[in-house]
Protein backbone atom coordinates (compact mmCIF):
# COMPACT_ATOMS: atom_id res chain seq x y z
CA UNK A 1 0.00 0.00 0.00
CA UNK A 2 2.78 2.41 0.92
CA UNK A 3 5.20 1.16 -1.68
CA UNK A 4 2.94 2.00 -4.58
CA UNK A 5 2.90 5.75 -3.99
CA UNK A 6 6.56 6.26 -3.09
CA UNK A 7 7.46 7.81 -6.43
CA UNK A 8 4.50 10.18 -6.21
CA UNK A 9 5.47 11.22 -2.69
CA UNK A 10 9.05 11.79 -3.76
CA UNK A 11 7.82 13.93 -6.67
CA UNK A 12 5.63 16.04 -4.37
CA UNK A 13 8.60 16.38 -2.02
CA UNK A 14 10.79 17.69 -4.84
CA UNK A 15 8.13 20.07 -6.08
CA UNK A 16 7.63 21.57 -2.61
CA UNK A 17 11.37 21.99 -2.11
CA UNK A 18 11.60 23.61 -5.55
CA UNK A 19 8.78 26.04 -4.74
CA UNK A 20 10.39 26.95 -1.42
CA UNK A 21 13.75 27.65 -3.08
CA UNK A 22 12.06 29.75 -5.79
CA UNK A 23 10.22 31.81 -3.19
CA UNK A 24 13.46 32.38 -1.29
CA UNK A 25 15.14 33.55 -4.49
CA UNK A 26 12.24 35.85 -5.34
CA UNK A 27 12.50 37.36 -1.87
CA UNK A 28 16.24 37.89 -2.22
CA UNK A 29 16.16 39.42 -5.74
CA UNK A 30 14.82 42.87 -4.71
CA UNK A 31 17.40 43.01 -1.92
CA UNK A 32 20.32 42.52 -4.28
CA UNK A 33 18.67 44.70 -6.88
CA UNK A 34 18.47 47.61 -4.44
CA UNK A 35 22.00 47.00 -3.25
CA UNK A 36 23.29 46.73 -6.83
CA UNK A 37 21.50 49.91 -7.92
CA UNK A 38 22.85 51.79 -4.90
CA UNK A 39 26.40 50.66 -5.66
CA UNK A 40 26.08 51.28 -9.41
CA UNK A 41 24.66 54.77 -9.04
CA UNK A 42 26.30 55.76 -5.79
CA UNK A 43 29.86 54.65 -6.25
CA UNK A 44 30.78 57.45 -8.72
CA UNK A 45 29.74 60.04 -6.12
CA UNK A 46 31.99 58.72 -3.36
CA UNK A 47 35.18 60.59 -2.69
CA UNK A 48 37.07 61.66 0.40
CA UNK A 49 35.83 65.23 0.06
CA UNK A 50 32.23 64.04 -0.48
CA UNK A 51 32.31 61.99 2.70
CA UNK A 52 34.12 64.42 4.99
CA UNK A 53 33.33 68.00 4.00
CA UNK A 54 30.45 70.34 4.64
CA UNK A 55 28.10 70.84 1.69
CA UNK A 56 28.21 74.09 -0.26
CA UNK A 57 26.28 75.25 -3.32
CA UNK A 58 24.96 72.47 -5.52
CA UNK A 59 25.78 74.13 -8.84
CA UNK A 60 29.35 74.85 -7.75
CA UNK A 61 30.17 71.17 -7.34
CA UNK A 62 30.47 71.48 -3.56
CA UNK A 63 28.19 68.63 -2.69
CA UNK A 64 29.23 66.76 0.46
CA UNK A 65 27.67 64.71 3.23
CA UNK A 66 30.19 65.04 6.09
CA UNK A 67 27.72 66.52 8.61
CA UNK A 68 25.05 64.03 7.57
CA UNK A 69 27.29 61.04 8.30
CA UNK A 70 28.32 62.52 11.62
CA UNK A 71 24.69 63.34 12.45
CA UNK A 72 23.50 59.82 11.60
CA UNK A 73 26.12 58.28 13.87
CA UNK A 74 25.23 60.67 16.70
CA UNK A 75 21.48 60.17 16.37
CA UNK A 76 21.78 56.37 16.18
CA UNK A 77 24.10 56.32 19.19
CA UNK A 78 21.95 58.63 21.26
CA UNK A 79 18.66 56.91 20.46
CA UNK A 80 20.31 53.54 21.24
CA UNK A 81 21.43 54.88 24.62
CA UNK A 82 17.88 56.03 25.34
CA UNK A 83 15.93 53.19 23.76
CA UNK A 84 17.94 50.00 24.19
CA UNK A 85 18.15 49.75 28.01
CA UNK A 86 14.43 50.45 28.37
CA UNK A 87 13.61 48.04 25.55
CA UNK A 88 15.78 45.20 26.85
CA UNK A 89 14.68 45.62 30.46
CA UNK A 90 11.06 45.85 29.33
CA UNK A 91 11.46 42.63 27.37
CA UNK A 92 13.00 40.90 30.38
CA UNK A 93 10.09 42.03 32.53
CA UNK A 94 7.51 40.80 30.03
CA UNK A 95 9.17 37.41 29.61
CA UNK A 96 10.32 36.58 33.14
CA UNK A 97 8.65 38.70 35.78
CA UNK A 98 5.32 39.86 34.41
CA UNK A 99 3.60 36.50 34.50
CA UNK A 100 0.66 36.04 32.19
CA UNK A 101 -1.91 38.34 33.72
CA UNK A 102 -4.09 40.97 32.11
CA UNK A 103 -1.62 43.77 32.77
CA UNK A 104 1.19 42.07 30.87
CA UNK A 105 -1.11 41.07 28.03
CA UNK A 106 -2.20 44.69 27.67
CA UNK A 107 1.38 45.94 27.67
CA UNK A 108 2.22 43.39 25.01
CA UNK A 109 -0.76 44.43 22.90
CA UNK A 110 0.10 48.13 23.12
CA UNK A 111 3.71 47.36 22.32
CA UNK A 112 2.61 45.59 19.13
CA UNK A 113 0.40 48.54 18.22
CA UNK A 114 3.26 50.92 19.05
CA UNK A 115 5.45 49.05 16.59
CA UNK A 116 2.98 49.66 13.77
CA UNK A 117 2.49 53.37 14.40
CA UNK A 118 3.77 55.38 11.39
CA UNK A 119 7.07 56.96 12.29
CA UNK A 120 5.87 60.44 11.39
CA UNK A 121 3.44 60.18 14.31
CA UNK A 122 6.43 59.64 16.59
CA UNK A 123 7.99 62.70 14.97
CA UNK A 124 4.90 64.81 15.64
CA UNK A 125 4.79 63.54 19.21
CA UNK A 126 8.47 64.39 19.76
CA UNK A 127 7.84 67.77 18.15
CA UNK A 128 5.04 68.50 20.58
CA UNK A 129 6.67 66.98 23.63
CA UNK A 130 10.26 68.14 23.21
CA UNK A 131 10.69 70.71 20.43
CA UNK A 132 7.82 72.94 21.53
CA UNK A 133 8.76 72.49 25.17
CA UNK A 134 12.40 73.46 24.67
CA UNK A 135 11.51 75.97 22.00
CA UNK A 136 14.07 74.75 19.47
CA UNK A 137 14.85 71.90 17.11
CA UNK A 138 17.35 69.67 18.88
CA UNK A 139 19.28 66.42 18.73
CA UNK A 140 17.51 65.32 21.91
CA UNK A 141 14.12 65.57 20.25
CA UNK A 142 15.35 63.44 17.34
CA UNK A 143 16.87 60.84 19.63
CA UNK A 144 13.67 60.78 21.68
CA UNK A 145 11.54 60.15 18.59
CA UNK A 146 13.83 57.41 17.31
CA UNK A 147 14.13 55.73 20.70
CA UNK A 148 10.32 55.53 20.79
CA UNK A 149 10.51 53.59 17.53
CA UNK A 150 13.34 51.41 18.82
CA UNK A 151 11.85 50.56 22.19
CA UNK A 152 8.93 48.28 21.21
CA UNK A 153 10.99 46.43 18.59
CA UNK A 154 13.73 45.67 21.10
CA UNK A 155 11.32 44.84 23.92
CA UNK A 156 9.30 42.35 21.88
CA UNK A 157 12.31 40.67 20.29
CA UNK A 158 14.03 40.43 23.70
CA UNK A 159 10.89 38.87 25.12
CA UNK A 160 10.70 36.35 22.30
CA UNK A 161 14.40 35.50 22.57
CA UNK A 162 14.10 34.91 26.32
CA UNK A 163 11.01 32.75 25.86
CA UNK A 164 12.98 30.56 23.47
CA UNK A 165 15.37 29.55 26.28
CA UNK A 166 14.19 26.13 27.56
CA UNK A 167 12.57 26.17 30.98
CA UNK A 168 14.87 23.42 32.22
CA UNK A 169 17.81 25.85 32.52
CA UNK A 170 15.82 28.12 34.81
CA UNK A 171 15.05 25.10 36.99
CA UNK A 172 18.68 24.04 36.96
CA UNK A 173 19.65 27.55 38.07
CA UNK A 174 16.98 27.66 40.78
CA UNK A 175 18.08 24.21 42.02
CA UNK A 176 21.52 25.69 42.64
CA UNK A 177 19.97 28.16 45.07
CA UNK A 178 20.26 31.15 42.75
CA UNK A 179 17.81 34.02 42.93
CA UNK A 180 15.49 34.61 40.02
CA UNK A 181 17.35 37.77 39.06
CA UNK A 182 20.70 35.95 38.91
CA UNK A 183 19.19 33.09 36.92
CA UNK A 184 17.66 35.57 34.48
CA UNK A 185 20.67 37.84 34.10
CA UNK A 186 23.47 35.29 34.11
CA UNK A 187 21.99 32.11 32.70
CA UNK A 188 18.91 32.94 30.64
CA UNK A 189 20.24 36.14 29.05
CA UNK A 190 23.49 34.44 28.09
CA UNK A 191 21.48 32.00 26.03
CA UNK A 192 19.11 34.60 24.61
CA UNK A 193 21.97 36.90 23.64
CA UNK A 194 21.91 36.17 19.93
CA UNK A 195 18.18 36.72 19.63
CA UNK A 196 18.33 39.95 21.63
CA UNK A 197 21.23 41.15 19.49
CA UNK A 198 19.24 40.48 16.32
CA UNK A 199 16.41 42.63 17.68
CA UNK A 200 18.83 45.39 18.63
CA UNK A 201 20.40 45.40 15.18
CA UNK A 202 17.00 45.36 13.47
CA UNK A 203 15.95 48.38 15.48
CA UNK A 204 19.19 50.21 14.71
CA UNK A 205 18.73 49.55 10.99
CA UNK A 206 15.16 50.73 11.22
CA UNK A 207 15.91 54.04 12.93
CA UNK A 208 19.02 54.58 10.80
CA UNK A 209 16.78 54.95 7.76
CA UNK A 210 13.98 57.00 9.35
CA UNK A 211 13.39 60.38 7.72
CA UNK A 212 9.97 61.61 8.76
CA UNK A 213 10.58 61.92 12.52
CA UNK A 214 13.85 63.73 11.87
CA UNK A 215 12.26 66.45 9.72
CA UNK A 216 10.20 67.50 12.72
CA UNK A 217 12.93 67.19 15.31
CA UNK A 218 16.52 67.74 14.17
CA UNK A 219 15.42 69.64 11.05
CA UNK A 220 18.68 69.26 9.06
CA UNK A 221 21.76 71.43 8.75
CA UNK A 222 24.65 72.16 6.43
CA UNK A 223 27.31 72.34 9.09
CA UNK A 224 28.95 69.85 11.41
CA UNK A 225 27.42 69.12 14.81
CA UNK A 226 27.58 72.12 17.13
CA UNK A 227 25.47 71.34 20.13
CA UNK A 228 22.65 69.02 21.17
CA UNK A 229 20.31 72.04 21.35
CA UNK A 230 20.70 73.01 17.71
CA UNK A 231 19.55 71.44 14.43
CA UNK A 232 21.72 68.69 13.00
CA UNK A 233 21.93 66.82 9.72
CA UNK A 234 21.43 63.08 9.10
CA UNK A 235 21.83 60.89 6.02
CA UNK A 236 18.13 60.14 5.40
CA UNK A 237 17.36 63.86 5.64
CA UNK A 238 20.19 64.69 3.26
CA UNK A 239 19.06 62.02 0.77
CA UNK A 240 15.56 63.45 0.90
CA UNK A 241 16.86 66.98 0.28
CA UNK A 242 19.02 65.78 -2.61
CA UNK A 243 16.02 64.08 -4.14
CA UNK A 244 14.09 67.35 -4.16
CA UNK A 245 16.73 69.12 -6.27
CA UNK A 246 16.45 69.12 -10.08
CA UNK A 247 20.17 68.58 -10.77
CA UNK A 248 21.96 65.46 -11.99
CA UNK A 249 24.73 66.21 -9.56
CA UNK A 250 22.27 66.09 -6.66
CA UNK A 251 20.74 62.86 -7.92
CA UNK A 252 24.14 61.14 -8.00
CA UNK A 253 24.99 62.57 -4.59
CA UNK A 254 21.71 61.16 -3.28
CA UNK A 255 22.69 57.68 -4.44
CA UNK A 256 26.13 58.19 -2.92
CA UNK A 257 24.55 59.14 0.42
CA UNK A 258 22.21 56.12 0.21
CA UNK A 259 25.14 53.81 -0.41
CA UNK A 260 26.99 55.37 2.54
CA UNK A 261 23.98 54.77 4.79
CA UNK A 262 23.85 51.12 3.74
CA UNK A 263 27.57 50.76 4.43
CA UNK A 264 27.25 52.38 7.87
CA UNK A 265 24.44 50.00 8.85
CA UNK A 266 26.49 47.07 7.57
CA UNK A 267 29.56 48.14 9.57
CA UNK A 268 27.45 48.60 12.72
CA UNK A 269 25.99 45.09 12.29
CA UNK A 270 29.41 43.63 11.79
CA UNK A 271 31.01 45.42 14.75
CA UNK A 272 28.16 44.69 17.19
CA UNK A 273 28.20 40.98 16.35
CA UNK A 274 31.97 40.89 16.56
CA UNK A 275 32.03 42.60 19.94
CA UNK A 276 29.16 40.82 21.65
CA UNK A 277 29.27 37.26 20.40
CA UNK A 278 31.47 34.82 22.24
CA UNK A 279 32.95 33.19 19.16
CA UNK A 280 35.12 35.77 17.51
CA UNK A 281 35.75 33.99 14.25
CA UNK A 282 34.16 35.45 11.15
CA UNK A 283 32.21 32.34 10.25
CA UNK A 284 30.54 32.47 13.65
CA UNK A 285 29.49 36.06 13.07
CA UNK A 286 27.99 35.30 9.68
CA UNK A 287 26.33 32.11 10.87
CA UNK A 288 24.89 33.39 14.09
CA UNK A 289 21.76 35.05 12.74
CA UNK A 290 18.66 33.49 14.24
CA UNK A 291 18.32 30.58 16.59
CA UNK A 292 20.54 28.91 19.08
CA UNK A 293 22.80 26.07 18.11
CA UNK A 294 22.33 22.89 20.06
CA UNK B 1 33.82 -20.20 63.59
CA UNK B 2 31.52 -22.52 61.70
CA UNK B 3 29.57 -21.37 58.66
CA UNK B 4 26.22 -21.90 60.37
CA UNK B 5 27.17 -19.68 63.30
CA UNK B 6 28.41 -17.01 60.92
CA UNK B 7 25.14 -17.02 59.00
CA UNK B 8 23.11 -16.89 62.18
CA UNK B 9 25.17 -13.98 63.45
CA UNK B 10 24.73 -12.16 60.18
CA UNK B 11 20.96 -12.61 60.43
CA UNK B 12 20.99 -11.25 63.96
CA UNK B 13 23.00 -8.21 62.87
CA UNK B 14 20.61 -7.66 59.95
CA UNK B 15 17.53 -7.86 62.09
CA UNK B 16 19.16 -5.58 64.67
CA UNK B 17 19.98 -2.92 62.08
CA UNK B 18 16.41 -3.25 60.90
CA UNK B 19 15.21 -2.38 64.34
CA UNK B 20 17.59 0.50 65.08
CA UNK B 21 15.82 3.71 64.26
CA UNK B 22 18.09 5.67 61.88
CA UNK B 23 18.55 9.42 62.16
CA UNK B 24 16.27 11.10 59.70
CA UNK B 25 17.55 13.93 57.54
CA UNK B 26 14.33 14.75 55.82
CA UNK B 27 10.74 14.01 56.69
CA UNK B 28 7.53 14.75 54.81
CA UNK B 29 4.17 14.76 56.56
CA UNK B 30 0.82 14.50 54.80
CA UNK B 31 2.04 16.06 51.59
CA UNK B 32 -0.63 16.73 48.98
CA UNK B 33 0.29 18.22 45.64
CA UNK B 34 -2.25 19.65 43.25
CA UNK B 35 -2.04 20.73 39.64
CA UNK B 36 -5.03 23.07 39.47
CA UNK B 37 -7.72 20.75 40.85
CA UNK B 38 -6.02 17.45 40.12
CA UNK B 39 -4.45 15.87 43.19
CA UNK B 40 -1.22 14.27 41.94
CA UNK B 41 0.21 13.25 45.31
CA UNK B 42 -2.03 12.14 48.16
CA UNK B 43 -1.27 12.38 51.87
CA UNK B 44 2.28 11.24 51.48
CA UNK B 45 4.29 10.73 54.66
CA UNK B 46 7.84 9.51 54.27
CA UNK B 47 11.13 9.66 56.13
CA UNK B 48 14.59 9.78 54.61
CA UNK B 49 17.51 8.60 56.80
CA UNK B 50 20.79 10.46 56.53
CA UNK B 51 23.77 8.92 54.71
CA UNK B 52 21.59 6.58 52.74
CA UNK B 53 19.96 6.18 49.36
CA UNK B 54 16.19 6.02 49.12
CA UNK B 55 14.69 4.98 45.81
CA UNK B 56 11.16 5.95 44.84
CA UNK B 57 9.70 3.55 42.32
CA UNK B 58 6.33 3.22 40.65
CA UNK B 59 4.65 3.17 37.25
CA UNK B 60 4.57 6.21 34.97
CA UNK B 61 2.30 8.98 36.16
CA UNK B 62 2.18 7.82 39.77
CA UNK B 63 3.53 11.14 41.07
CA UNK B 64 7.15 10.19 41.78
CA UNK B 65 8.70 13.20 40.08
CA UNK B 66 5.98 15.52 41.36
CA UNK B 67 6.75 14.37 44.89
CA UNK B 68 10.52 14.69 44.42
CA UNK B 69 10.16 18.24 43.18
CA UNK B 70 8.30 19.31 46.29
CA UNK B 71 11.33 18.36 48.40
CA UNK B 72 13.20 21.23 46.74
CA UNK B 73 10.28 23.66 46.45
CA UNK B 74 10.61 23.36 42.69
CA UNK B 75 6.84 23.63 42.42
CA UNK B 76 7.18 27.30 43.34
CA UNK B 77 8.26 27.75 39.74
CA UNK B 78 5.21 26.01 38.28
CA UNK B 79 2.27 28.36 38.02
CA UNK B 80 -0.63 25.99 38.63
CA UNK B 81 1.01 23.70 41.20
CA UNK B 82 0.15 23.86 44.90
CA UNK B 83 1.73 21.95 47.78
CA UNK B 84 0.09 21.21 51.14
CA UNK B 85 1.65 19.50 54.14
CA UNK B 86 5.04 19.62 55.75
CA UNK B 87 8.50 18.95 54.31
CA UNK B 88 10.93 19.02 57.19
CA UNK B 89 14.68 19.24 56.75
CA UNK B 90 16.60 19.09 60.04
CA UNK B 91 13.50 20.15 62.02
CA UNK B 92 12.75 23.12 59.76
CA UNK B 93 9.62 23.13 57.63
CA UNK B 94 10.55 24.14 54.08
CA UNK B 95 7.03 25.35 53.41
CA UNK B 96 6.99 27.67 56.38
CA UNK B 97 5.91 31.06 55.07
CA UNK B 98 8.97 32.77 56.60
CA UNK B 99 11.36 30.61 54.64
CA UNK B 100 12.80 31.67 51.31
CA UNK B 101 13.12 28.72 48.91
CA UNK B 102 16.53 30.05 47.79
CA UNK B 103 17.99 29.25 51.20
CA UNK B 104 16.78 25.67 51.09
CA UNK B 105 17.69 24.90 47.54
CA UNK B 106 21.32 25.41 48.53
CA UNK B 107 20.91 22.60 51.02
CA UNK B 108 18.93 20.35 48.71
CA UNK B 109 20.69 19.79 45.39
CA UNK B 110 18.92 18.38 42.39
CA UNK B 111 19.89 16.40 39.29
CA UNK B 112 17.30 16.34 36.54
CA UNK B 113 16.14 13.57 34.24
CA UNK B 114 17.61 15.15 31.12
CA UNK B 115 21.20 16.38 31.43
CA UNK B 116 21.00 20.17 31.40
CA UNK B 117 24.45 21.74 31.64
CA UNK B 118 24.34 25.47 30.86
CA UNK B 119 25.12 25.52 27.12
CA UNK B 120 26.90 28.86 27.08
CA UNK B 121 29.35 27.86 29.81
CA UNK B 122 32.51 25.76 29.82
CA UNK B 123 32.85 22.55 31.83
CA UNK B 124 34.70 24.48 34.54
CA UNK B 125 32.11 27.27 34.67
CA UNK B 126 29.27 24.78 34.83
CA UNK B 127 30.68 23.09 37.92
CA UNK B 128 31.21 26.35 39.77
CA UNK B 129 28.07 28.07 38.41
CA UNK B 130 26.19 27.77 41.69
CA UNK B 131 29.16 28.77 43.82
CA UNK B 132 30.34 31.64 41.64
CA UNK B 133 26.92 33.15 41.05
CA UNK B 134 26.38 32.95 44.81
CA UNK B 135 29.39 35.20 45.28
CA UNK B 136 32.57 33.09 45.58
CA UNK B 137 35.21 34.64 43.32
CA UNK B 138 38.57 33.38 44.56
CA UNK B 139 40.26 31.37 41.85
CA UNK B 140 42.07 28.91 44.12
CA UNK B 141 38.85 27.99 45.92
CA UNK B 142 37.00 27.53 42.64
CA UNK B 143 39.80 25.35 41.23
CA UNK B 144 39.65 23.16 44.29
CA UNK B 145 35.85 22.83 44.09
CA UNK B 146 36.03 21.88 40.41
CA UNK B 147 38.58 19.15 41.02
CA UNK B 148 36.84 17.76 44.11
CA UNK B 149 33.38 17.67 42.59
CA UNK B 150 34.48 16.22 39.26
CA UNK B 151 36.37 13.50 41.12
CA UNK B 152 33.29 12.77 43.22
CA UNK B 153 31.19 12.39 40.10
CA UNK B 154 33.87 10.21 38.42
CA UNK B 155 34.35 12.69 35.60
CA UNK B 156 37.70 14.26 36.48
CA UNK B 157 39.93 11.87 34.54
CA UNK B 158 37.88 12.32 31.39
CA UNK B 159 37.74 16.11 31.39
CA UNK B 160 40.73 17.39 33.38
CA UNK B 161 42.50 18.54 30.21
CA UNK B 162 39.47 20.10 28.53
CA UNK B 163 37.95 22.09 31.40
CA UNK B 164 37.67 25.21 29.25
CA UNK B 165 35.76 23.49 26.46
CA UNK B 166 32.00 24.08 26.16
CA UNK B 167 30.01 21.65 28.30
CA UNK B 168 27.68 20.76 25.43
CA UNK B 169 30.55 19.02 23.66
CA UNK B 170 30.44 16.22 26.25
CA UNK B 171 28.47 13.02 25.70
CA UNK B 172 25.09 12.55 27.38
CA UNK B 173 26.50 10.45 30.21
CA UNK B 174 29.34 12.87 30.81
CA UNK B 175 26.91 15.78 30.80
CA UNK B 176 24.81 14.06 33.45
CA UNK B 177 27.86 13.44 35.64
CA UNK B 178 28.77 17.10 35.09
CA UNK B 179 25.30 18.02 36.37
CA UNK B 180 25.91 15.86 39.43
CA UNK B 181 29.22 17.69 39.99
CA UNK B 182 27.43 21.01 39.58
CA UNK B 183 24.84 19.99 42.16
CA UNK B 184 27.57 18.83 44.58
CA UNK B 185 29.54 22.06 44.22
CA UNK B 186 27.09 24.02 46.35
CA UNK B 187 27.67 21.46 49.12
CA UNK B 188 24.09 20.32 49.60
CA UNK B 189 23.03 18.06 52.45
CA UNK B 190 20.40 16.22 50.45
CA UNK B 191 20.69 15.24 46.79
CA UNK B 192 17.56 14.67 44.73
CA UNK B 193 17.90 12.71 41.52
CA UNK B 194 15.07 12.46 39.04
CA UNK B 195 15.71 9.35 36.92
CA UNK B 196 19.32 10.44 36.43
CA UNK B 197 20.21 7.51 34.20
CA UNK B 198 17.05 7.13 32.13
CA UNK B 199 18.59 8.74 29.05
CA UNK B 200 21.93 6.95 29.31
CA UNK B 201 23.49 3.77 28.00
CA UNK B 202 24.40 0.86 30.37
CA UNK B 203 28.04 1.93 30.82
CA UNK B 204 27.16 5.53 31.66
CA UNK B 205 24.40 4.22 33.94
CA UNK B 206 26.90 2.05 35.76
CA UNK B 207 29.16 5.04 36.31
CA UNK B 208 26.30 7.12 37.66
CA UNK B 209 25.39 4.28 40.03
CA UNK B 210 28.98 4.04 41.22
CA UNK B 211 28.84 7.77 41.86
CA UNK B 212 25.63 7.38 43.87
CA UNK B 213 27.12 4.57 45.96
CA UNK B 214 30.18 6.69 46.65
CA UNK B 215 28.14 9.77 47.55
CA UNK B 216 25.90 8.09 50.09
CA UNK B 217 28.81 8.06 52.55
CA UNK B 218 28.14 11.77 53.03
CA UNK B 219 24.76 12.64 51.64
CA UNK B 220 21.13 11.75 51.99
CA UNK B 221 20.20 10.77 48.44
CA UNK B 222 16.67 10.43 47.12
CA UNK B 223 16.39 8.94 43.68
CA UNK B 224 13.37 8.49 41.47
CA UNK B 225 13.79 5.59 39.09
CA UNK B 226 11.88 3.53 36.59
CA UNK B 227 14.52 0.88 36.64
CA UNK B 228 13.89 -1.63 39.43
CA UNK B 229 17.30 -3.27 39.10
CA UNK B 230 18.81 0.13 39.64
CA UNK B 231 16.79 0.56 42.83
CA UNK B 232 18.02 -2.85 44.04
CA UNK B 233 21.63 -2.12 43.13
CA UNK B 234 22.09 1.28 44.67
CA UNK B 235 19.42 2.03 47.25
CA UNK B 236 19.12 1.18 50.95
CA UNK B 237 15.44 2.05 51.22
CA UNK B 238 12.68 1.90 48.66
CA UNK B 239 9.29 3.53 48.48
CA UNK B 240 6.68 2.24 46.04
CA UNK B 241 4.15 4.78 44.81
CA UNK B 242 0.94 4.08 42.95
CA UNK B 243 -1.66 6.61 41.78
CA UNK B 244 -0.21 9.36 43.95
CA UNK B 245 -0.08 7.30 47.13
CA UNK B 246 2.77 5.63 48.95
CA UNK B 247 1.93 1.95 48.93
CA UNK B 248 4.98 0.58 50.67
CA UNK B 249 8.19 1.94 52.15
CA UNK B 250 10.98 -0.01 53.78
CA UNK B 251 14.43 -1.44 53.34
CA UNK B 252 15.06 -2.18 49.68
CA UNK B 253 15.77 -5.84 50.37
CA UNK B 254 12.52 -6.27 52.22
CA UNK B 255 10.44 -4.39 49.64
CA UNK B 256 11.80 -6.49 46.81
CA UNK B 257 12.06 -9.87 48.53
CA UNK B 258 9.24 -9.85 51.06
CA UNK B 259 6.84 -7.09 50.01
CA UNK B 260 4.03 -6.57 52.49
CA UNK B 261 1.57 -5.35 49.92
CA UNK B 262 0.10 -7.36 47.06
CA UNK B 263 0.40 -4.43 44.67
CA UNK B 264 4.09 -3.97 45.44
CA UNK B 265 4.68 -7.67 44.88
CA UNK B 266 3.02 -7.50 41.47
CA UNK B 267 4.96 -4.40 40.49
CA UNK B 268 8.39 -5.66 41.52
CA UNK B 269 7.70 -8.94 39.77
CA UNK B 270 6.99 -6.99 36.61
CA UNK B 271 3.33 -7.97 36.36
CA UNK B 272 2.38 -4.38 35.58
CA UNK B 273 4.29 -1.15 35.03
Amino acid sequence: MFKSNVSRRLLVDKIVIGVVICCALIAIIPLFWILGTAIYNGLPALSWAFLTEEPGAVGAGEIAIGPAIQGTLIIIGLSAVLGLPVGIMGGIYLAEFGGNGRFVKQIRFFMDVFMQVPSIVMGIFAFLAVVLLLGEFSVWAGAFALSLIMFPIVARSTEEAIRMVPWTYREAGAALGLTKMVVTMRIVLAQAKKGILTGVLLSISRVGGETAPLIMTILGSSVFFIDTDTPMDALPLRIWRFSLQPYDEARIAGWGAALTLVLIIFVIHFCVRYLFLGNKDLSGILRSRGGRRN
Amino acid sequence: MSTTTAITEQRVVESLTDQVEPRYKMVTENVNIYYDKTRAVKNLTMKFPEKSVTAIIGPSGCGKTTYLRCLNRMHDMTQNARVEGKVILDHVDLYDTHIDPIYHRRKVGMVFQKPNPFPTMSIYDNVVAGVRLNGVRKRSILDEIVEDCLKLSYLWDEVKDILKRPAIELSGGQQQRLCIARALAIQPEVLLMDEPASALDPIATQKIEETITELKEDYCIIIVTHNMQQAVRCSDYTGFMYLGELVEHGRTKQVFERPANQLTAKYVQGQFG
